[in-house]
């Protein structure tokens, strides 16, 4: 074993593919000196080192899980929907109680230390349903309220929700502007 | 050339310091773990009687750090100087618990590597006769890690393959000049390396090149081999991170073989615990180090452990802003 010293290196083989990628990638940036070549293509043989022997997530399970959990929870959105249904609501009036239901349902099982067990077997299946959305609320309600009740909780209780209401509220926006200049 | 030092970056101790004493408490995944009999204190829960996770994380600290004190057998006000960190911002576990002490106080940050950092210093200290007595000590906690640098704690989220779980706990020890015990006879300082990934749940894979690097960087200076340790350790590397070492080291020429260990591994039964690929933290290589690895040494099974302890040195706002992660790793010998 003789160690030079300088850097790891990154074995022969792997070093000439990636010297390839990199080669070309260098070849954009000519102010790049030779030794600032030679760290790009160090980083990029190791990527694709990492990318080559990184573990693959379980896609079959996960999906077969979140699609079942999933399923699971919008079978008792729909239970719900159906029970005020029976007393005399119409589709549209009956959502809105049933929204508030799922979400009071998310919010205890988050507070009971419950919702990100099942997020962490389910995946999207617990996080996609409006249960997760309350999740992702109460979740950071509960962390920052440590900080106090204005500047913590009430500064941070979006910090997970915010984007999607941000995003979600200027979808809609722009899904109004098309249907306004679109329709008659 | 500095008399001590030996090549690029190591240094060997004239008069090697003693570990006279050290402390342990972990949290209660650990104490499920399969080492739960080789710590002091096992937590019964994450809040341990404090109101926020992170005055948890400085009591257990200071626990960790007043009952290495107790075995040293010494009085808090011999001890000349407490080097400690974390991995919270500003230090303020280490800060918080070296304010209860009152002993003159260095704050190191290292993140995860602050264990194998504070033993280089303290060493450097002793051995050059500034200090008889050096109080080392570093912690994490799960809690207050997930909040620093992942999500809200009951947030509902899947770990990706290469996760990992932050250990809730500290280590301390006490170095002594004199005395009786493990000594302290070399030290690797590793320098900062990045290859450019970026991915924040991949702590291992991105740490790995620094490990190899100072244990490279190691083997050359002091002319050793593998097979000169009974043990080689590395802090928190877990089965991603440490697969990559394996094989870094190998295209320049090095093999690990059986005696090589990573910690974050040996604290949990990563199949039945739930911890992604392993334990993290910079309570992680201290607790397996100070409690099963020194005992380990007591009963003979080891005779010179070499630990390589590595950090990541990203912030979550460097890694929003689309910066990769450096790191760095730092090396001790421990000798029976």
């Amino acid at each position: 074993m003789r160690w030079t010293g300088r850097d790891v290196e990154l074995g022969e083989e792997r070093s000439t593919v990636a010297s390839e990628k990199a080669k070309k990638q260098v070849s954009n940036l000519p102010h790049m000196t030779q030794a600032s070549q030679e760290e790009k293509r160090r980083q990029l043989a190791y990527k694709e080192l990492v990318q080559k022997r990184k573990p693959r997530p379980r896609y079959l399970r996960n999906v077969l899980v979140a699609f079942v959990v999933g399923g699971a929870i919008a079978i008792l959105g729909q239970v719900v929907l159906e029970f005020f249904k029976s007393r005399g609501l119409d589709l549209n009036a009956a959502s809105a109680p049933t929204l508030a239901v799922m979400i009071l349902v998310g919010v205890v099982a988050t507070g009971l230390g419950i919702y990100d067990e099942l997020g962490e077997f389910a995946g999207a299946g617990a996080a996609v349903p409006i249960t997760g959305f309350a999740n992702t609320i109460v979740a950071a309600a509960m962390d920052f309220k440590r900080e106090g009740w204005v500047l913590g909780m009430g500064a941070k209780m979006f910090i997970i929700a915010g984007p999607v209401i941000v995003y979600a509220t200027l979808a809609g926006v722009a899904v109004a502007a098309i249907k306004f200049i679109a329709s008659p | 050339m500095p008399a001590k030092k030996l090549g690029r970056s190591t240094v060997k101790f004239a008069s090697p310091p003693i570990i006279v004493g050290t402390g342990t408490v972990v949290g209660p995944v650990e104490g499920k773990g399969p080492l739960a009999s080789d710590f002091d204190v096992v937590l019964p829960d994450h809040a341990y009687g404090e109101r926020t996770p992170e005055k948890s994380e400085t009591k257990i600290l200071e626990q960790a750090a007043k009952i290495a004190i107790e075995r040293a057998k010494i009085e808090k006000s011999m001890v000349d100087y407490y080097m400690a960190g974390d991995l919270l911002n500003q230090i303020i576990s280490a800060g918080y618990s070296a304010r209860q002490l009152s002993i003159p106080y260095f704050g190191l940050y290292g993140a995860c590597s602050t264990c194998a950092m504070s033993l280089a210093l303290a060493g450097m200290v002793i051995d050059g006769g500034f200090a008889d007595y050096v109080l080392v000590a570093c912690s994490s906690h799960y809690q207050t890690a997930e909040r620093q640098y992942r999500y809200p704690i009951e947030l509902n989220i899947q770990r990706k393959t290469t996760s990992q779980y932050t250990v809730t706990g500290a280590g301390a020890a006490v170095l002594a000049s004199s005395g009786t015990g493990p000594k302290l006879t070399h030290a690797t300082v590793g320098k900062v390396v990045d290859l450019g990934l970026k991915d924040v749940h991949d702590m291992g894979g991105a740490m790995a090149p620094a490990a190899a690097d100072t244990l490279l960087t190691h083997f050359a200076d002091t002319g050793r081999g593998p097979k000169d340790y009974d043990l080689i350790l590395t802090g928190d590397l877990a089965s991603f991170g440490s697969e990559m070492l394996k094989e870094l080291v190998r295209d320049n020429g090095v093999e690990l073989g059986a005696n090589y260990r990573d910690c974050g591994l040996m604290l949990f039964d990563t199949k039945s615990q739930h911890v992604g690929a392993g334990g993290s933290g910079c309570a992680c290589s201290a607790v397996v180090t100070f409690g099963h690895v020194l005992k380990e040494m007591d009963k003979g099974t080891y005779k010179n452990v070499l630990l390589v302890a590595t950090g990541a040195l990203m912030s979550p706002l460097s890694c929003q802003q689309g910066e990769s992660i450096p790191c760095v790793a730092h090396a001790v010998v421990i000798e029976a």
